[in-house]
């Protein structure tokens, strides 16, 4: 196995194992709910690095996989009794297909469209789902108290999907280091670089991108799932909320895009800084300018984000930070 | 019957001000590559400008030309700030910084403002149109966006400064060859998409009720209109924005109001996919 003598594969693994053990050796669930949101954070982070950071295309709506995840899970735990692990496989292959379809559409579209279009189909999905009322219309749907006790009880069955989440987060995190290290990966860096001339090279840029939108969509379909399930109920407004979408952008931006390192980093320092600006006193109105500002100044004085930045000050982190 | 023809004609008439926010998107697009993510929350400046100018004595039609004046000016001062040094860059740049401008105003406006809705009032008459009944601030509405539009073309084609602008638009090089100060025109050309937005917010506002979170809508709504009439096209602008408020209008007897929205965004995924250069062509 040539990926077991890869030392950054043994960094994810030690980054999954410690965000699981931190919280589950000491019974804090303190820890638990701050670490869970940015475990979340980064799962979207890295599946969105798969399009934006890798083949160039800005996902502005990959939040609407998080959200019909989350919709398809619940929805076949309260109406139909399937148990949680069926129930978050399915939405994932589910969303994983319809992204698949989709993508062989929207993916035609380049630059600037490609954008808008995102933005149009997270938007043109949420008000359908608000107004669809198998799914509970607005009022979205409640997991009855049943589904929790088939797992041992709410209190362990919020554990259980805590360490699923940070499964999930490994997942991803390995996901996006294979697929940078696969001939895939290299197609679709070729894309990014220049789709025409990676299309006259001979990379299938259809089916790649294609594969690559469907793949970003899978396990953040399955988190959407495990956050909703522990949260007990979906609404469209939270599902779909086209803010996190955008802020998930800002976090690839901010570590560096098309690293594994900066998606996973930058998603941890956003959920670290956002938090300390909701909890400082006469700060918490600010949370939004000050995120805004440090968008901002990311993209006109270091668009390569903190790896980026490494990168340069120390050209030998290349070789073991991917 | 009559009853549609009447909503008809209320959509008719608000679509013409989505139009107007429609142009000041696709004026910028047109001009500079650059789809302005702040747009919606510059449409709900706008809302408050006329609101606050209200408060103060100024009657909101009077206020509109104050509106326009600080559009321009914050719209150049957006460019210079946020836009300008990254304007030849990749454009998720541009979509960044726009969207992080969006960030500090929807949260300046936020901590200032709350979210909780404010409303221009002033009395407003009911006219008889045809034997419709219209509002009186509805039908002004209208005919300020009209105005505005007419406006702004007569600046476009007839003035040296407009050919200037449409100069840099379609080839900004051969623009600076030809002595044009190329920055300066895309300034201005973001100023005037910001004054067209935060006038459109304006007009809004002197019909509904608004929170600092209202400009979303319309900013999505103005994505859907530009679209529909093909990106960087003013006058497509102007007539996709009135096909969404025939449509708005059209359906609204029949089915609730919250499908209007996953018609419309339904219509732009198609529009997109099939006819990426909107309805009529358009020159791109």
């Amino acid at each position: 196995m040539k990926l077991l003598s890869r030392p950054f594969f043994w960094l994810i693994v030690a980054v999954t194992l410690l965000y699981a053990l931190l919280p589950y050796l000491g019974g804090n669930i303190t820890l638990r709910e701050t670490l869970v949101l940015s475990a979340i954070y980064i799962i979207l982070a890295a599946n969105l690095n798969l399009m934006i950071g890798y083949t160039g295309y800005v996902n502005f709506g990959s939040i609407v996989f998080f959200g019909l995840g989350g919709y398809l899970t619940l929805w076949l735990i309260a109406s139909h009794h399937w148990g949680l692990y069926p129930a978050v496989l399915f939405a994932g292959l589910v969303t994983s297909l319809l992204a698949f379809l989709l993508g062989f559409g929207v993916l035609r579209l380049r630059g600037a469209y490609f954008a808008l279009a995102t933005i149009g189909i997270n938007e043109a999905v949420k008000d359908f789902v608000a107004n669809f009322e198998p799914w509970g219309g607005a009022e979205g749907i409640f997991l009855p108290f049943t589904a929790f006790k088939a797992m041992g009880g709410p209190a362990k069955a919020l554990w259980t999907v805590y360490l699923l989440i940070v499964l999930v987060m490994g997942l991803s995190l390995l996901l996006t280091y294979l697929v940078k290290r696969s001939k895939f990966g290299l197609g679709l860096f070729a894309i990014r670089e220049d789709e025409d001339a990676a299309m006259v090279l001979g990379v299938k840029t259809p089916l790649y991108k294609t594969l690559a939108y469907s793949l970003s969509a899978f396990l953040p379909a399955v988190a959407g799932g495990l956050y909703f399930f522990k949260n007990g109920s979906v609404i469209p407004d939270e599902a779909f909320n086209l803010h996190l979408s955008i802020e998930a952008i800002v976090m690839v931006m901010l570590g560096g895009q098309g690293t594994v390192t900066g998606s996973a980093v930058g998603a941890f320092l956003y959920e670290r800084l956002r938090g300390l600006l909701l909890t400082l006193p006469g700060l918490s109105n600010f949370h939004l300018v000050i995120a805004g500002a440090l968008l901002l100044l990311i993209i006109l004085f270091a668009p390569g984000g903190l790896m980026g930045w490494l990168y340069r000050v120390w050209p030998r982190l290349r070789r073991v930070l991917e | 019957m009559p009853e549609i023809l009447a909503s008809v004609l209320d959509g008719l008439l608000i679509g013409l001000v989505y139009g107007l926010a429609a142009i000041g998107l696709t004026l910028i697009f047109g001009v500079m590559d650059v789809v302005n993510l702040a747009h919606g929350a510059v449409i709900a400046l706008g809302m408050f400008a006329v609101y606050f100018l209200f408060e103060s004595g100024i009657h909101p039609y009077l206020g509109l030309v104050i509106v326009a004046a600080i559009g321009l000016a914050f719209g150049v001062f957006v460019y210079l700030i946020a836009v300008r040094p990254i304007i030849d860059g990749p454009p998720l740049m541009t979509l960044l910084a726009t969207f992080s401008v969006s960030m500090v105003i929807i949260g300046v406006g936020t901590a200032l403002w709350s979210t909780s809705p404010y409303n221009v009032d002033f009395p407003v008459k009911t006219l008889n149109l045809f034997g419709y009944t219209v509002t009186s601030a509805r039908l002004v509405a209208a005919l300020a966006a009209v105005l505005v539009t007419a406006f702004l073309y007569t600046f476009l084609y007839r003035t040296t400064l407009g050919k200037a602008v449409r100069a840099v638009a379609n080839n900004r090089e051969a623009a600076e060859l030809m002595g044009i100060p190329s920055q300066q025109i895309l300034a201005l050309a973001f100023g005037i998409g910001t004054a067209l937005a935060m006038l459109s917010g304006a007009l809004i506002a002197t019909l509904f009720p608004f929170t600092i979170l209202s400009g979303g809508i319309y900013e999505l709504k103005s994505f859907v209109a530009s679209v529909l009439g093909g990106l960087g096209n003013p006058t497509g602008a102007l007539f996709g924005g009135v096909i969404l408020g025939l449509i708005e209008g059209a359906v609204a007897p029949f089915i609730k109001v919250s499908w209007t929205n996953v018609i419309e965004f339904v219509i732009f995924v198609l529009i997109l996919l099939f006819f990426p250069t909107g309805l009529f062509g358009g020159r791109r």
